[in-house]
């Protein structure tokens, strides 16, 4: 009985002692040699995985880092410019600054701005719905209101507002990470510079179709009538193919182009109510008043009501 | 006792209710139109492009747009007068595409085109003149898919095809103008079938029926006897029979590879239609101008079928079957099973618009979706052999290159296993997204290499 265990151990642990040496030497033979350095800029990296720097994941875009001569090209839009400059730190290299950005929806097309035609019942999903036909409002363009912006979001930055039926950003939650702008089917989804205070200053329409033809789907449509091209002061504006574009690099935020828009479809957001206003509007009347004083609370706040700030300053001029 | 031996292809399939309700409706003619709208692209592959200007006055049959690419078709007036416009205007694609809009004026037609009723039996072309007529008449595969014909009549070097199988299955429940060509177009029919030989080189033709359309069969076997080479094969009912590679394997046995294509082993499918557009481009000198549409659904006064002009808007052939029932919840262009809703009324009928179905509001909406339950339905039915549980979710997760190696691109689109699945699953919705981005990523590699 003894001995039984006894050459049960003293086998069990020769057989241990001639893998170990096996292992030893093979481990030896395949050795993978890393640079430390990748495991450095990994751990520096904010884990989101999400690819918005153009490679699968953050590991990989650490391994990209460290084989690259310079970080030129190389950018975490998530980390921004405060991570980039660590992982600069660690290589050894400059780090080149970015802007930081941020996602608009370049699409006004509410309910009550936009009415339906149809009911869409296939799948909810914007990709097959904008397969098949313009979608339940006659706007080839718009915002289709499922929603695959939001789903392909990963840090809580876009939500669908039920009122509007259309996607919110929320300034704070972005990442300019563009998974958002990949989803989109139909590119209404722009990443625009950051400005102080994340005010910003963009057409929201992308619908190229001639005026008169855009009015009829969707009362906030840019016509394309140059009317902001020609006031602003800074050549931010450029017009093609029936639609303005302002450049967010080039725009000084100087908001002459927002009362002339005759479809309010550029959109001012984040900025304080025009002071000088209020005042002429408190003497014209109680009841406008009460109205700017509303606005002055909800302009510092989010896109939706923005709306509403430039359309009382348009009634005040 | 059968009459016949039967075929039908061994994989999957369902069998919807007929619901042929036009099937006794003798064809008749629509009032022409006051106006037209003929959209660039009415087929399969490139627009065509635009030979007429705004302004011009048109007759009949006169070509409008010249086929441009090697996949394109002709597009011809329909109606004789003025050309209104040359602008966007919403179609069956669900969206505005370039149209010519005429304002017809009386029913003109090139004097080159002969109108009679008069049988042209005999067969003076020779077989690049019919495939040069073939295609300057813009013909396209009217079975829906609209795939320009002269290319199917092209056989490939290196191939060679040695049957002809002419589709008359219409296996679409409520559609039946393939049915009433096929009874009131018999001769003119097999002329086409002649034709369409003797373009492929081909000495053997079936045309495949399927048995609830015992008429047809009987009519066409009488007229089949006389000439030689053209056989009629009855088939069970089963959808969807009437697919290209459905159609073949029932008929012949083989099976067309993933990937190939129907002259690969040997077979080229034409539809009745188109066959028919052959014999009248062909013996005639007739451009495709106008086809035989079925208005149908349960609800409308009149199921029938017409001859309808090209760009006549689909509303105007709804009021001439008695109009748009008050409780229309869906109109549907094409049959039930493969065709698509449309959200206006005012878009025009085009080459491949087989039947315009009216649906009522009690049958027109999806149920909501709920979970799969994994009961495998959907693959038993799919007449491919595929897993449209799987290719869904592989759509659902944006996973497109595993789709692609689960053959999603050899889905026919038939819509069986959206029909069967117990759960209500847009089965064919996210198969069909998963088909485009495969091939967004087939032209991005082809792109790459080149």
């Amino acid at each position: 009985m003894s001995n039984t265990v006894l050459y049960t151990v003293i086998s069990l642990s020769g057989l241990g002692a001639i893998a170990a040496v096996i292992l030893y030497f093979v481990a030896q033979k395949f050795k993978v040699t890393e640079d430390p350095r990748i495991d450095e800029v990994e751990d520096v990296l904010p884990h989101a995985n999400c690819g918005g720097c153009g490679y699968p994941g953050c590991r990989q875009f650490a391994e990209a880092c460290v084989k690259a001569d310079s970080l030129e090209g190389l950018f975490c839009p998530v980390g921004g410019n405060e991570v980039m400059a660590r992982v600069a730190e660690i290589l050894g290299l400059e780090a080149v600054e970015e802007e930081p950005r941020v996602a608009v929806i370049r699409c006004q097309g509410s309910f009550e701005n936009r009415p339906r035609t149809s009911h869409y019942e296939g799948a909810t999903t914007c990709a097959v719905e904008h397969a098949l036909y313009t979608g339940d409002t006659d706007c080839p363009w718009g915002c289709l209101g499922l929603g695959d912006c939001v789903e392909a979001c990963n840090f809580e930055a876009l939500y669908m507002d039920e009122k509007t039926g259309l996607p919110v950003v929320i300034d704070e939650n972005c990442t300019a990470c563009g998974a958002c702008v990949e989803a989109c089917p139909r590119d209404i989804i722009e990443l625009r510079k950051r400005n102080k205070k994340d005010r910003k200053i963009f057409v929201s329409c992308i619908n190229e179709d001639r005026g008169g033809v855009a009015r009829k789907y969707c009362s906030v449509a840019c016509i394309g009538c140059s009317k902001c091209f020609q006031v602003c002061p800074f050549d931010a504006i450029t017009m093609g193919n029936n639609l303005a574009f302002i450049d967010s690099d080039a725009c000084r935020l100087c908001r002459k182009c927002v009362p002339v828009c005759p479809t309010h479809s550029i959109l001012e957001i984040n900025f304080p109510a025009p002071r000088v206003k209020k005042e002429l509007v408190t003497t014209a009347g109680a009841d406008s008043s009460g109205k700017t004083a509303g606005t002055k609370d909800t302009a510092t706040g989010k896109k939706s009501s923005s709306g509403d700030s430039t359309e009382t300053q348009n009634k005040n001029d | 006792m059968q009459k016949y031996q039967l075929k039908t292809f061994p994989k999957g399939g369902v069998h919807p209710a007929e619901n042929k309700l036009s099937a006794g409706s003798p064809i008749k003619i629509l009032p022409l139109p006051e106006r037209v709208v003929i959209p660039v692209v009415q087929h399969l592959g490139a627009p065509a492009e635009p030979v007429v200007q705004k302004g011009d006055t048109v007759v009949a049959g006169q070509l409008l747009a010249q086929s441009k690419g090697f996949v394109s078709a002709n597009i011809h007036a329909s109606v004789s007068g003025k050309v209104f416009r040359i602008e966007e205007r919403f179609d069956a694609s669900g969206y505005k595409r370039l149209a010519f809009v005429i304002d017809r004026h009386d029913d003109t037609w090139d004097p080159a085109i002969d109108r009679s009723d008069t049988l042209h039996e005999h067969i003076t072309a020779s077989r690049e003149e019919i495939i040069r007529k073939i295609q300057e008449a813009g013909i396209v595969g009217m079975g829906g898919a609209t795939f320009p014909t002269h290319i199917k009549l092209n056989v490939p070097k290196g191939k060679k095809a040695d049957i002809l199988i002419i589709n008359g299955v219409e296996c679409e429940p409520f559609l039946t103008a393939d049915h009433r060509l096929m009874l009131e177009k018999s001769k003119e029919l097999m002329v086409g079938i002649r034709i369409l030989m003797k373009a492929l080189g081909v000495d053997r033709a079936v045309i495949g029926i399927e048995q609830n359309k015992p008429d047809a069969i009987d009519l066409l076997s009488s007229l089949a006897e006389k000439s030689s080479g053209i056989t009629v094969q009855a088939l069970k009912v089963k959808y969807p029979q009437g697919g290209e590679k459905q159609l073949i394997k029932a008929i012949t046995g083989r099976e067309v590879p993933s990937g190939a294509l129907p002259v690969d082993v040997g077979a080229v499918v034409h539809n009745v239609g188109t066959t028919l557009a052959a014999y009248e481009a062909v013996q005639k000198n007739k451009p495709l101008v106008e086809r035989i549409v079925t208005v149908t659904g349960k609800s409308l006064q009149e199921p029938s079928n017409f001859l309808v002009r090209i760009g006549t808007p689909v509303a105007e052939v709804i009021e001439a079957a008695g109009g748009l029932p008050e409780d229309t919840g869906k109109v549907v262009l094409g049959g039930p099973m493969m065709g698509k809703a449309v959200s206006k009324l005012d878009i025009p009928v085009t080459k491949g618009t087989s039947g315009i179905l009216i649906l009522p509001d009690s049958e027109a909406h999806r149920k909501p979706v709920q979970p799969c339950i994994r009961c495998a339905k959907c693959v038993s039915v799919c007449p491919m052999g595929l897993e449209p549980y799987l290719l869904m979710s592989l759509g659902q997760h944006q996973l497109w290159d595993k789709a692609r190696r689960e053959r999603a691109l050899d889905c026919i689109e038939c819509g069986s296993c959206s029909f069967i699945c117990p759960a209500d699953r847009p089965l064919l919705d996210y198969i069909r997204l998963d088909k485009m981005r495969i091939g967004a990523l087939i032209r991005k590699e082809k792109k790459a290499v080149s």
